[in-house]
């Protein structure tokens, strides 16, 4: 059941139209890159060690190899952080004499197709000589430890702390004091399409196109150039079709710097397309953090006070352009989460390790702080002996706008109003009975609940706070009826899922009046689209939603004026509707599409009162606002196997205007089979040598339809300043709240045992051990007993 | 591994002659020799799914087929499922229920759905559920997809 509080049908906003997209996706005629054919095929030679120095490298007599002898000329990748005692180490692009982590490229061979290709790369031998890996971030800390990066001091790479004023003087004021030591294992956000790259030379210009799966084109562009030393208009970055990124494929994969180099050597055309063990081991992981949380209650259950401590595994290089301080330092800015706490004080550190670069994924860092912090209101409602929603009902901030202890101003939203409408929907009280039940037939069921904000579309001055050299933000759109009649939205984002397409047209549409099937919203192009940041953190929605809306009101005015002149009547008697400006009240009208013509073929008629042309453009760069959500799981927790079974899921979300009902669902739903994945299935692991034991499918496990149960939606419609079009975005929200509901159920389920699972993903092993452990498990199990 | 052998793939009808390596997959044939890329590839090892097509009618992965075990066979992919400008009620109900964000896993959802609905028109819900639990999809989290298969049997079933 899909409940939604708006949608009136008499605009586009607000309806759940087919998507624009669709039809070309479902018949096959879909353009992902790895569908271009090339005269070259690259094939990367991986380290099969964690850590160590080249010796030698042997290729095959006459084969088509690069190392990093051939790159000399090129600069390493090098993102850069002011602030936050930021450490800045540079990636080479090809391993330059030391391999930091397993999988990372140490040559890149090319041959005429991809079989040859990779028949050469096995037979280049490379001799590594093997130092000692550092592959815990604890260990990375201690004072011994080897360093990853031997140019370093540390390997603490990025360090930040907020403590606020007279902290110990609140802390001292405590009735209670509960602790959380959590851990959120390593993940590879696995998008279905491994990453793919295609170089073309183009010998009349010069330039090269690279065709890629990025969800960046724009930085792309200015990161590859920068590297080669070449000028951007000799660069174009073309992301096509895009088979899902989730953070991803948002930051500068050094195998596509490779590409263009090559192309550029060869004139030619190369092309590489990742396989999915290159992707498991090679591309970018995430999460793999450890937070140490304290939180101090007064005797009603009042948070006072948090105290945390966070270490992110960073892995062996600083991703471009967000840098490696993406993760701790969003935690340690959005750790108190929706919740009022006027006294913090916390450290968060980013360590550097010989594992695989970690790069933002779906809901950076939140998913894990929430987790961590709704296990500690977990544990203080059993301490109080309240119901966990109580508990949240205490701290929940209801006052806006909000100044977070951290800073962080919150608009209007809805965090006490989501989680009692989820109270309801999922009828708390008759759970608990139905629980009890269960509980005395020997069935361990369980809920969970989980509040969290979601910072979405948030401009530039946000990414200038943390001192990132680049700061991503604005975008801008330019929004043209040509000749013809048709609309044409050209955005500096780039959706590779979303349905911004469709999203957009319905926005235009209503400002325009011409229908979204007449308006085509091009993207994913630097020679046709605007600079901009491309899609990513929940924004696309907010900052090009915003951006068209400027735009399409300025062409809406022209239009006005146009029909003004054509119709004899002032603008504001005049409506556009259906592609016609007419007269209200009267059977006077004019087509926009003949407006459009005239506006270009024959200006006269205006007198020179208009502008030619039908072009404007819209930028939108925005403070920033809040999402946020109430999720609940249910489970049934098998404590003979340790299994966990999915017994329904609930979502009360709160994204501000929803502008197509379906896709913003559609969202949710794939944002919380993430996050069912992060609590229950998903994790990367590593050997103590540094070899990755995950590297297929069949043991790194996204969920399947088995696992996914039924998720019920409820949407509230906080509409804010804060955002022009009203709406707030909610990408990543999914993913952030699910994990922690899902942990909280299974805690609920266990609660007879006294024990706490708090590391993810809790994996049948790790609740049968932490149920071993509590020693509670019944002696003789029933259906062992009847074996015997 | 250059000795090749000649073998006829025969694609949504249409005849391919292909000189193929014994070790060429029926995936790589489809895209790289045949031209036709609506066939992807998500993980060369046969978990995901999204290279799945109909040999003979049967589901099938093609990364884990080669090439010349396709020789002679009718293979349906999703280039094939339309006729001519009517889709196949399975594409417009991935349209309609919003069963698709991405795209790239779709061909192969697309392609399960239909040969398993051909072999078993009543297929019982708790089946189908099992029957999709077979290809993975990072971006709709199931729930559309399961209800546009759902939505598409029983159009299959009436028509």
């Amino acid at each position: 059941m899909t409940v939604h509080t708006k949608g009136s049908g008499t605009t586009w906003v607000g309806r759940s139209i087919r998507r624009l997209e669709d039809p070309a996706l479902v018949t096959g005629r879909g353009r992902f890159t790895a569908d271009m054919p090339a005269t070259h095929w690259v094939r990367f030679v991986r380290s099969s060690v964690a850590a160590g120095t080249i010796e030698n490298i042997t290729a095959p007599e006459g084969a088509g190899i690069v190392t990093a002898k051939d790159l000399t000329k090129l600069k390493p990748i090098r993102p850069m952080l002011s602030k936050f005692n930021y450490v800045a180490v540079g990636q080479p692009i090809l391993a330059d004499g030391v391999v930091r982590f397993t999988g990372e490229s140490i040559a890149a061979v090319y041959a005429p197709s991809k079989d040859q290709a990779e028949d050469i790369a096995d037979q280049v031998e490379v001799e590594i000589s093997e130092g000692a890996p550092l592959i815990d971030a604890t260990d990375a800390l201690a004072e011994d430890a080897p360093l990853v990066h031997a140019d370093t001091k540390h390997n603490v790479i990025v360090e930040g702390r907020i403590a606020t004023p007279g902290f110990s003087d609140v802390w001292k004021t405590a009735h209670k004091v509960l602790r959380v030591d959590a851990r959120s294992r390593r993940q590879n956000a696995t998008p279905m399409e491994a990453r793919a790259g295609h170089a073309a030379y183009d010998g009349s210009t010069g330039r090269v196109t690279l065709t890629c799966t990025t969800q960046m084109p724009h930085l792309t562009r200015t990161a590859v150039c920068d590297i080669l030393g070449i000028p951007e208009s000799d660069l174009r970055v073309v992301a096509p079709d895009v088979g899902g990124g989730f953070g991803q494929k948002m930051s500068l994969a050094p195998e596509y710097v490779l590409l263009v180099w090559l192309a550029r050597k060869l004139r030619s055309s190369v092309a590489w397309t990742e396989d999915r063990r290159e992707n498991l081991i090679a591309s970018f992981h995430s999460r793999d953090q450890h937070v140490q949380l304290e939180g101090a209650f007064d005797a009603k259950g009042k948070l006072l006070a948090l105290r945390g401590d966070i270490v992110a595994n960073i892995g062996a290089y600083s991703c471009f352009p967000t840098t490696c301080g993406v993760e701790p330092l969003m935690a340690l800015a959005e750790l108190p989460g929706p919740y009022d706490v006027r006294a913090y004080d916390c450290r968060s550190r980013g360590v550097m390790t010989n594992t695989c670069p970690m790069a933002p994924y779906r809901g950076v860092s939140r998913p894990v702080i929430t987790f961590v912090l709704e296990r500690l209101m977990d544990k203080a409602a059993a301490v109080f002996g309240i119901e966990p929603t109580e508990l949240r009902r205490r701290n929940l901030i209801d006052k806006f706008p909000y100044t977070s202890a951290t800073g962080l101003v919150f608009d209007d939203g809805s965090y006490k109003e989501t989680m009692e409408m989820a109270i309801k929907a999922i009828d708390l009280d008759a759970f608990r009975k139905r629980q009890k039940t269960a509980r005395d037939a020997g069935r361990y069921l369980g809920i969970g609940f989980a509040t969290f904000s979601e910072r979405t579309g948030y401009g530039s001055p946000a990414f200038a706070a943390r001192g990132m050299e680049i700061t991503p933000g604005f975008e801008t759109v330019y929004l043209t009826i040509d000749p013809s009649g048709f609309v044409e939205a050209r955005i500096g984002s780039s959706p590779h899922g979303q349905g911004l397409r469709t999203s957009l047209a319905q926005i235009i549409a209503d400002e325009i009046g011409i229908d979204p099937e007449f308006i085509k919203v091009v993207h994913g192009d630097t020679d046709r689209s605007p600079y901009g940041w491309g899609t990513f953190a929940s924004r696309s929605l907010v900052l090009s939603g915003g951006a068209s809306l400027l735009a399409a009101q300025k062409i809406r005015a022209k239009l006005l004026k146009m029909a003004s002149h054509l119709l004899e009547a002032a603008p504001e008697d005049i409506k556009l509707q259906s592609g016609s400006a007419h007269v209200i009240g009267t059977d006077r009208s004019v087509t926009i599409a003949s407006m459009a013509r005239a506006a270009y073929h024959q200006t006269h008629i205006f007198k020179g009162e208009i502008e030619p042309g039908l072009t404007e453009t819209g930028t939108y760069d925005p403070s920033g606002t809040f999402s946020n959500a109430c999720h609940v799981a249910v489970v049934e927790v098998d404590i003979e196997t340790g299994r966990v079974e999915m017994e329904k899921f609930l979502v009360a979300e709160d994204a501000g205007l929803i502008i197509n009902p379906m896709i913003a669902d559609g969202q949710v739903h794939g944002g919380v089979a993430q996050g069912i994945g992060n609590a229950l299935l998903e994790e990367i692991i590593y050997d103590e040598t540094g070899n990755i034991l995950t590297s297929t499918l069949a043991d790194f496990l996204p969920p399947t339809t088995h696992e996914i149960p039924e998720i019920e939606l409820h949407h509230i419609e906080t509409l804010t300043g804060n955002s022009i079009t009203k709406a707030k975005g909610l990408g990543e929200g999914g993913a952030i709240g699910a994990p922690a509901a899902v942990i909280s159920a299974i805690n609920d389920a266990l609660s007879s045992f006294g024990i706490s699972i708090d590391e993810m993903p809790a994996t049948p092993q790790r609740i049968r051990a932490a149920l071993r452990a509590s020693g509670k498990l019944p002696g003789k199990l029933p259906s062992m007993g009847r074996l015997a | 591994m250059s000795d090749k052998t000649d073998i006829t793939l025969t694609i949504n009808g249409h005849s391919h002659a292909i000189r193929v390596e014994s070790r060429r997959t029926l995936a790589d044939a489809i895209r790289e020799d045949c031209g036709q890329t609506g066939t992807h590839i998500g993980c060369e090892h046969g978990v995901c799914g999204a290279c799945t097509v109909l040999v003979n009618g049967e589901p099938v992965r093609s990364c884990l087929m080669f090439a010349q075990q396709a020789d002679g066979k009718e293979i349906r992919t999703v280039e094939g499922l339309a006729d001519g400008d009517e889709m196949h009620p399975m594409q417009r109900a991935f349209m309609e229920n919003h069963g698709l964000q991405c795209g790239f896993c779709t061909p192969g959802f697309l392609m399960l759905a239909v040969g398993v609905l051909e072999r078993e028109p009543d297929i019982s819900d708790h089946d189908l559920i099992d029957v999709l639990s077979s290809n993975l999809c990072r971006c709709t989290g199931y729930q559309n997809i399961i209800k546009a298969v759902r939505a598409a049997a029983v159009e299959m079933r009436q028509s």
